[in-house]
């Protein structure tokens, strides 16, 4: 029981990372490496707040520390030209540095007797058990997440954020500043990302400046899961399905962990597989029809 | 309307691929007036579009549209007063969104930050019924992906697109030229229409000498980044296809080499 309530909570924290790597890798198409910056930004912006007495501002602070990591993307590629990928780099690796002048200098630090929103939730909620209100938390965050993400790409601006990852030459066609809309699509998927981290700070009770190693892979295993069980291909259904994916890649890990038929340190390498073999099935797919159709020797 | 002036363009100059695609060329459009641009391969008739639509800033010369001065205004500006549709079908609409969204995305050119709903009610029934129009059927299936739509009609959505706020000005950059040969009359027939009924100034490229004589109010033959030709009225109205093309030839020196005009005929 107390495995599954874990795999919850963190699944659900974690969705919020799914939803910036979805925004990231699907609506935008850009292979944005920000991200494993970013969370770790979240993660040490919000435990110094934490520990300094301010855990909601801390939470608003990560999530606009983000965004600001986002946006110093988004002006390297669209506006220095340079590629996408490594402008993402440039900005994870400067982070790196960043985070540890945040902290002061330490490579850590501990929240862990410190008031945190899930504390605050304790005294809301006494009638639940400690291990419930944590995935009550976590879960009205991710939805929240999911609302605001919903609303933000039905608007206007969110249209064009979502045509730019589409045909960009057709929006700057439509008027549409083309380098504002993806810099803006990037601050948002940054903050989520930053916003994850931020909450998981205060729930695990500690940051490390290391902590963001990998979180990408994961975000996109749970992106991939999720649109392995949803196959309905939209923007609601989209941000839905990676929060999904993101609770049952937590229940993989559970399962492959929690009951030791790999070490717990394990999860990357986990995550790193079904993401390798998420993307090979279209290949290995169309091998298999050329194979049955006798064309291989001439393939 | 459209004032072009001196205009010049040289890409990768000093290198041996040096090559001038618009050479010193000045052409005026009068409000209304529908252009029709033929040219061999290479002449610079889609070069003179990227310039107008700001994909690249000229080297020299000055572009004024509608009485103000566009030449270094970047793309997505002149995008407020330019509807542009392409030979490809695929450059002009997105994919992934529904047909009702690409109009919306069109349509919201009034406003630049827009954070309440992308498609209000009120224009959902306007966008159907501008699609329904063009008599295509399209109307039924607004909340059809773009994707999976076929070339004509991802054009017309396209057209829509390029018109439904109205334009200063419209570039057909030989827009029918990926299309079968019905689908092509037919898109050629919403084209005239929405010209007429807007009374839209309009520059379209083509490799159909037949149409380009036959279309619009005026027609210029452009060569080595200029225009070599340029009729219009009775002048036009009594041109035949190979007067036209004797006097390409006596004008450059050389044979019309654009394959695809010699082979529609």
């Amino acid at each position: 029981m107390s495995l599954v309530l874990g795999a919850l909570q963190i699944g659900f924290i974690l969705g919020m990372l799914a939803i910036g790597i979805y925004i990231s890798f699907r609506i935008l198409n850009v292979p944005d490496l920000t991200a494993e910056g970013s969370y770790a930004l979240g993660l040490v912006t919000s435990a110094v707040m934490t520990v300094a007495g301010h855990p909601y501002l801390g939470l608003v602070a990560a999530t606009l520390a983000g965004m600001a990591a986002g946006c110093v993307t988004g002006f390297l590629s669209t506006k220095l030209k340079i590629a996408p990928i490594l402008a993402g780099i440039i900005t994870m690796s400067s982070l790196y540095t960043i985070n540890l002048m945040i902290m002061g200098g330490n490579p850590n630090i501990s929240v862990f007797d410190c008031d945190t929103v899930f504390r605050a939730a304790y005294k809301l909620l006494p009638m639940f058990k400690k291990e419930v209100v944590k995935v009550i938390v976590g879960a009205v965050f991710a939805i929240f997440c999911c609302g605001v993400v919903i609303w933000f790409f039905r608007t206007g601006i969110g249209l064009s954020i979502r045509a730019v990852g589409d045909n960009e030459d057709m929006v700057r066609a439509s008027s549409i500043n083309a380098d504002f809309a993806k810099t803006l699509g990037l601050a948002i998927a940054n903050g989520l990302i930053a916003l994850c981290g931020g909450v998981y700070a205060q729930y695990i009770g500690n940051a490390d400046v290391s902590a963001g190693a990998g979180m990408l892979i994961i975000g996109l295993a749970s992106v991939i899961i999720g649109e392995v069980i949803i196959v309905k291909r939209s923007l609601v259904w989209g941000i839905i399905s990676a929060v999904l994916g993101s609770i049952i890649y937590r229940g993989i890990i559970t399962v492959v962990t929690g009951f030791h038929f790999l070490p717990s340190y394990s999860t990357k390498l986990v995550s790193a597989i079904i993401v390798a073999l998420a993307l090979a099935v279209p290949a290995v797919k169309e091998r298999i029809s050329i194979m049955k159709k006798g064309g291989a020797k001439n393939a | 309307m459209l004032d072009i002036k001196n205009l010049s363009k040289t890409f990768a100059p000093g290198t041996p691929n040096e090559h001038k695609a618009l050479d010193n060329l000045s052409l005026h459009l009068d409000k209304g007036e529908f252009v029709t641009i033929i040219g061999s391969n290479g002449a610079g008739k889609s070069t003179l579009f990227n310039a107008i639509c700001g994909t690249f800033i000229a080297d020299a010369g000055s572009i004024t549209l509608n009485s103000t001065d566009i030449t270094s205004v970047p793309d997505y500006k002149r995008s407020k007063l330019i509807g542009r549709v392409f030979q490809d079908p695929m450059k002009g609409t997105a994919p992934n969104l529904t047909i009702e969204e690409n109009i919306a995305l069109a349509y919201s050119r009034r406003k630049s930050f827009n954070l309440s709903a992308a498609i209000k009610k009120s224009e959902r029934s306007f966008f159907r019924e501008k699609l329904a129009s063009f008599g295509m059927g399209l109307e039924d299936r607004m909340k059809t992906k773009v994707g999976l739509l076929s070339g004509g009609q991802r054009q017309v959505v396209t057209m829509l697109m390029c018109t439904i706020v109205t334009p200063k000005l419209l570039l057909l950059d030989e827009h029918t030229a990926a299309l079968d040969p019905a689908t092509s009359e037919k898109i050629m027939e919403i084209t005239n229409s929405v010209i007429s009924e807007n009374n839209l100034t309009t520059m379209m490229i083509t490799h159909n000498i037949n149409s380009a004589l036959k279309t619009g109010t005026r027609t210029i033959m452009m060569d080595s980044g200029d225009v070599i030709l340029d009729i219009k009225g009775d002048e036009r109205e009594n041109m035949s296809l190979s007067d036209l093309l004797n006097m390409y030839n006596s004008k450059s020196n050389k044979q019309f080499d654009n394959d695809r005009i010699l082979l529609s005929h």
